[in-house]
């Protein structure tokens, strides 16, 4: 099975006053095209730091960092930004929706920087809320909305542009355990059904659960391996 | 066009807030307009008035008066072509506070000095006809409803006639129509008298006037016509002094206060607030959405997209208030109109009011819309 994330030697450091800080140490991972990882560990593990640097969102001090066929290392602030319109899709924990949009409208803040024209946007972003169950909540705002429909809303927002991978930063954190519940379904489903891949940071050991493998980051190490096939 | 959602989001996030910050920009302009609108005026005043025209006084003063008899040696300057006079009635119609630009003057040479006055053959043989005539603006006419036989009675602070009282009768024999910029000021829209008839009948001053204006045959020699005037009439008990009409005009105005200067400084003290004000408005909004800033450098929107979505909210922000301010400082001066007759705001005052305008949303949107460019997503995810 081809890799889709493959680093190599991945170190972080970083400088915090006169201080510097090691967070990830020789990290090596891999992963394959259509698996549900879940990234587990305690705070200040470095969890989301591996997290931001499998999305592009920041750089290794050291080391090599494929994702998706690239050498994202390497790219210069504006290709990442490119490459990330391309590849990436992202869950945050607090949903980070604009407020004064409509679910639909803020569905559609991805296809703003593609080629499609605005009824194509519209249509693409109507989809993307189909598929999470929120089709007849495309007229309503973020503050309509309950959490864990803001929660659908975000990841149909990460799916829209149909990338490569799905990264999600405790996309249960701030959810009650039955919308938890119904989230973890919906990545899985995705991630059965539509062999997306996923990357999920999470503390909870149950939601976890949900994911094909988990992998213990413990002081900037990767502990043992563990993996499950998918419910 | 496809990113005005964006826009409108940043805008209306808080929406009472944009609201507030565009009425306050909005005031500014209208403010704005008003005060350079008036002050172009005034300038555009200056620059209408001739300097074919010469204005002679007294030197001791404007109201000071001059023996009409000094007509005559005037007249005979080489280069004088026409020569008419003018005292001030300073007249009210039925109370103090209806006050009426009204003078007495020669009219058929009044007609000949101002030409734009479009005063008629039939209207100055009316005059000679009836003594106490009037001939009315039309502006003037139109304000207290006057029409041609009627009979006006107005009041004077300043003049008795001969039977003590300080109420005088007039009979309106003509209104005339002058040229669009003289329809409002005090010669277009004011009220003309026979002087012959009103310096009979007053009770002192007679046989004097305040002021002649003469019309010279070459502008170029105003200067030297001006002096051999006043030479005339040098170390004598009735010294003059003579300006042409837009040097005289100018004097008047600065002798109340420089206006332009007034003018610069009050639109210069707003347009400073203004920037503060707007400039603490964006730098608020955005420190409040730099979570939401990173997301759509997350989603891939690049340093620069994010910058010029913040000046162009900047850029909205300022431009929309700051014309409904321009439009609604036209609609003012349209319905007041201005001392000088004009009811148009000049279009250079518009342009220098969108220039302002552009100017403060850059300035004002730079500073937020550099610290949106160079945000660290990392650190901005975190609310670092």
């Amino acid at each position: 099975m081809s890799m889709i994330i493959s680093l190599q030697g991945v170190v972080k450091r970083y400088v915090r006053g006169k201080q510097q800080i090691e967070v990830l140490h020789k990290l090596a991972l891999e992963v394959a095209g259509g698996e549900f990882l879940a990234l587990m560990g305690p705070s200040g593990s470095g969890k989301t730091t591996l997290l931001n640097l499998i999305a592009g969102l920041d750089q290794p001090t050291e080391g090599e960092v494929n994702v998706a066929g690239e050498r994202i290392d390497r790219l210069s602030g504006s290709q990442l930004g490119r490459w990330r319109a391309r590849h990436i899709g992202f869950v945050f924990q607090f949903y980070n929706l604009l407020p004064v949009l409509t679910a639909q409208e803020n569905v559609e803040v991805p296809l703003l920087l593609t080629h499609l024209s605005a009824s194509q946007r519209k249509q693409n972003a109507r989809m993307a809320l189909e598929l999470v169950g929120l089709g007849d909540r495309a007229s309503h705002k973020p503050n309509e909305l309950s959490g864990g429909q803001l929660q659908r809303v975000s990841i149909a927002r990460a799916l829209v542009s149909d990338p490569t991978l799905l990264v999600c930063d405790e996309p249960t954190g701030d959810l009650d355990r039955e919308n938890a519940e119904e989230i973890l379904k919906l990545l899985q489903m995705l991630n059965r059904d539509q062999g997306k891949t996923i990357v999920m940071v999470t503390h909870d050991a149950l939601a976890a659960d949900h994911a094909s493998r988990t992998l213990h980051l413990d002081k900037g190490h990767l502990h043992g391996t563990s993996a499950r096939s998918a419910a | 066009m496809k990113y005005l959602i964006l826009i409108r989001a940043g805008l209306w996030r808080k929406k009472t807030r944009t609201l507030l910050t565009m009425a306050s920009i909005m005031v500014a302009f209208l403010l704005f307009g008003l005060i350079q609108g008036i002050n172009q005026d005034i300038k555009k005043g200056l620059g209408d008035s001739s300097n074919a025209r010469l204005w002679t006084a007294s030197r001791v003063g404007l109201l000071s008066s001059l023996p009409i008899s000094l007509l005559s040696r005037i007249a005979a300057v080489e280069g004088v072509r026409a020569i008419a006079h003018v005292s001030l009635f300073g007249g009210y119609f039925r109370d103090a506070r209806n006050a009426i630009p009204a003078f007495a003057t020669n009219v058929d040479q009044l007609a000949v000095v101002y030409p734009e006055l479009n005063i008629s053959h039939t209207q100055i043989d009316a005059m000679k006809s009836t003594r106490a005539g009037a001939l009315v603006g039309r502006f003037l006419a139109n304000e207290y409803g006057w029409k041609v036989g009627d009979q006006i009675p107005l009041g004077t602070t300043l003049w008795r006639n001969v039977d003590g009282r300080n109420s005088w009768t007039f009979n309106i024999v003509g209104i005339f129509d002058a040229d669009p910029k003289y329809a409002r000021n005090s010669l277009g829209g004011s009220l003309w008298l026979n002087y012959d008839y009103w310096d009979e009948a007053r009770l002192f001053d007679r046989h004097h006037v305040h002021q002649f204006i003469i019309r010279i045959d070459n502008p170029a020699h105003a200067t030297a016509i001006a002096s051999q005037i006043d030479r005339l009439f040098a170390n004598s008990s009735d010294e003059t002094r003579t300006q042409t009409e837009s040097a005289a005009i100018q004097s008047q105005l600065e002798s109340l206060a420089d206006v332009d200067f007034i003018a610069n400084a009050m639109v210069g003290a707003v347009m400073f607030t203004l920037l503060f004000l707007t400039a603490n408005t964006m730098m608020q909004s955005v420190r409040e959405r730099i979570p939401e800033l990173a997301v759509l450098r997350t989603l891939g929107f690049s340093g620069g997209a994010v910058c010029a979505l913040v000046l162009v909210e900047s850029a909205l922000l300022c431009l929309i208030a700051a014309i409904i301010g321009l439009i609604l400082s036209a609609v003012a001066i349209e319905m007041v109109g201005t001392s000088l007759g004009t009811t148009v705001l000049p279009p250079v005052v518009v342009i220098v009011g969108l220039v302002i305008a552009a100017v403060l949303a850059i300035v004002s949107g730079l500073l937020p819309a550099v610290r949106a460019q160079r945000l660290n997503i990392v650190d901005a995810l975190a609310a670092r």
